[in-house]
């Protein structure tokens, strides 16, 4: 399990947008007429994306009169899941993958590169407070391995020096080109493929 | 090596766009109300003829679990989930579907409803795949737009709604039970079963779940015949598979491949051999992390199904091959994964909870040497007591890897790991099980 506790700092208030508003509403159609509960994670998502991608205990018990439910069940959904970040984050978020696949192809460099250029420790804002990054478990992106996760965005098939020029990207407040960064296309055996060729050639 | 034109998954690496117009020139949704106008006998039957079995770990044959839905629907409607909490490290074949092929999933989710009668699906996608997810929802738009879902979908008169639900990072949700809490909006951790889904699934209704990889491979089954299906892998493994290849080969890639194939040719012919010559093999994980390691001896005549797996006291999993050669510290990258399984145990079941940690704790400490010897029999110990004592498979999935290390390299461990039992008690406190770590500093 993971071990995870809301920020200390907590604002005293927390309301959905008028834009937020409608996407719930959309969300909660989804499902069955008093089971609302089950849009309590699409909800959080809201919450997190509305409020500069961490969730407020505001905003748990805000969803809790939302949804009519009680505010504990909110808050367990919410430290549940370790992607609700419930303290406040880099407006780049980095997720390093260091998973085995991803570890025996060298992640632990790109955490060096997260080190020199962004913080010395995981979870903790640059000094210009736009990004911070964190180890996390496998990504489901193993055959690019090894790759990272920069908000919703995968940077694919990375080595130290690619990671460097995508931070210092960031830090310049650019949002680089997600994908593979040795030029392969998607999955494929680079250089080596042997099936499907007639619709490679198309 | 299977022929092109046996493949299912046409378009895995994107060659031809993922729409409607470019689906179904590969021959999706060409003739769905035939299929369907065939009823639900018809379908079961040709999927139970195909041997499908389940490809998200499992291996259940899928024609039986869609038989196990009530023949009638009663007070309660019924659902069809799909599985897409893809988060076992070395697996990456449902992103792909979903991505590239989004549409043979949409219509085997209509067809899969029409067999177990449910008029809402649910596709439960891993938080970390939004952007695919994304790609799937504008596939759905356009589904919805071409009335190839929706009320009367596809001109076949029966109504179905599809809709996303993402997770948020929590890989036990993979498990099913555990999917159904989630969906619920609670934690997800998983029911017992007895009852099964099946029964008593999704708000207590009729609930089948299947993988996406599963679902994806069904109108292909249904409009080429079982038999076909059948003809392809060996008997109760049969048809084709989507393969990922990690880890330290040249070339990694995802490939669909037929079922049985020697593990030998997916990684010298399709992903370009091992990085220093297949002499520099150490070991393969050959179905994701929770599949007992396979040492190299044995590599060179496996092959790659459900049984042959079994038979080698591993398993096929989800088809996601982890390659390690012998630049890799064997007992380092097995620290890594008792560290995933720490991380993600739910915390409900006591065993699983605090013996993943444990066994972590401990491999950190043999990878670096620091291990007494007798430590590498408790390490067994410990694994014998979380597997089969949890709610759920996943105590196996924690201790079936440390299993695979000891069983195939515990002289690599024990070499390393030579101190001697502790005598001394420095602090006497009876029936203390990690004496060591009061004697050293940091521990």
């Amino acid at each position: 399990m993971s071990l995870r506790r809301p920020a200390k700092d907590q604002p005293e208030t927390f309301e959905f947008n008028s834009s937020s508003l409608d996407a719930a509403k959309t969300i909660v159609s989804n499902y069955p007429t008093g089971k609302q509960q089950s849009a309590v994670m699409a909800l959080l998502y809201i919450a997190q994306k509305q409020n500069n991608n961490w969730i407020p205990l505001a905003a748990m018990k805000y969803i809790a009169k939302f949804l009519e439910m009680p505010y504990i069940k909110v808050y367990e959904v919410a430290t549940f899941y370790t992607m609700y970040n419930l303290s406040p984050v880099g407006k780049y978020f980095v997720q390093v993958c260091t998973t085995t696949p991803c570890m025996i192809r060298g992640a632990n460099k790109l955490v060096e590169a997260c080190k020199e250029k962004i913080s010395e420790n995981e979870s903790e804002l640059s000094s210009d407070k736009s990004c911070s990054w964190m180890e996390v478990e496998c990504l489901g992106a193993c055959v690019n391995a090894p790759m990272m996760q920069i908000n919703d965005d995968y940077y694919e098939d990375l080595d130290k020096g690619k990671t460097l020029e995508i931070l210092d990207q960031i830090l310049s407040g650019k949002t680089p080109k997600p994908g593979s960064y040795r030029g392969r296309v998607n999955n494929e055996p680079e250089n080596n493929r042997k099936t499907l060729m007639d619709l490679k050639n198309a | 090596m299977l022929k092109d034109k046996d493949r299912i998954f046409q378009n895995l690496y994107n060659d031809m766009g993922s729409d409607v117009s470019s689906s179904q020139k590969r021959g999706d949704w060409v003739n769905t109300k035939e299929l369907i106008d065939k009823g639900r006998d018809w379908i079961i039957n040709e999927i139970k003829s195909s041997q499908l079995r389940g490809r998200g770990g499992a291996g259940f044959p899928t024609g039986l679990k869609w038989s196990f839905a009530p023949k009638e629907v009663g007070s309660r409607p019924h659902y069809l989930v799909i599985n897409g909490d893809e988060s076992e490290p070395g697996t990456c074949k449902d992103r792909d579907i979903l991505r590239f092929e989004p549409h043979k999933l949409i219509e085997g989710c209509l067809i899969a409803s029409y067999a177990v009668q449910a008029h809402v699906c649910y596709i439960y996608i891993r938080g970390e795949y939004f952007v695919d997810g994304q790609k799937l929802q504008s596939a759905i738009d356009e589904a919805y737009e071409k009335k190839l879902i929706g009320k009367n979908a596809a001109g076949t008169g029966w109504d179905l709604d599809i809709y996303i639900h993402y997770g948020a990072g929590a890989y036990i949700c993979g498990e099913e039970t555990a999917l159904l809490e989630s969906i619920e909006g609670k934690k997800g951790q998983p029911r017992l079963k007895p009852p099964f889904p099946a029964l008593i699934g999704l708000y207590g209704c009729p609930t089948i779940i299947n993988n996406v990889e599963t679902i994806a491979v069904v109108p292909t089954i249904l409009r080429r015949g079982g038999e076909w299906f059948a003809s392809l892998g060996r008997e109760k493994n049969t048809g084709t598979k989507i393969f990922c290849i990690s880890g330290n080969v040249n070339n990694p890639c995802n490939v669909e491949e037929e079922m049985n194939i020697p593990l030998k040719e997916l990684i010298e012919v399709h992903a370009g051999g091992v990085i220093g010559g297949w002499d520099n093999l150490q070991a393969v994980i050959p179905g994701g992390s929770s599949m007992p390691l396979i040492p190299k001896e044995k590599c060179e005549t496996l092959t790659m199904d459900f049984d042959s797996l079994m038979a080698e006291k591993s398993g096929l999993g989800t088809a996601g091959i982890v390659v390690i050669n012998k630049d890799q510290d064997i007992i380092k990258c097995m620290a890594r994964i008792a560290r995933f399984y720490k991380h993600e145990s739910c915390g409900q079941c006591t065993p699983c909870r605090e013996g993943s940690g444990w066994m972590w704790r401990m491999l950190e400490r043999m990878a670096k040497g620091e291990a007494t010897k007798d430590e590498v029999d408790m390490l067994g110990d410990v694994t014998n007591q979380i597997a089969g004592h949890t709610i759920c498979a996943f105590g196996e999935g924690s201790s079936w890897p440390v299993q695979g290390l000891l069983r195939h390299f515990k002289k690599e461990i024990e070499d390393r790991n030579n101190l001697s039992p502790i005598h001394e008690k420095k602090n006497n406190i009876p029936y203390l099980v990690d004496q060591h770590l009061l004697d050293k500093k940091n521990a």
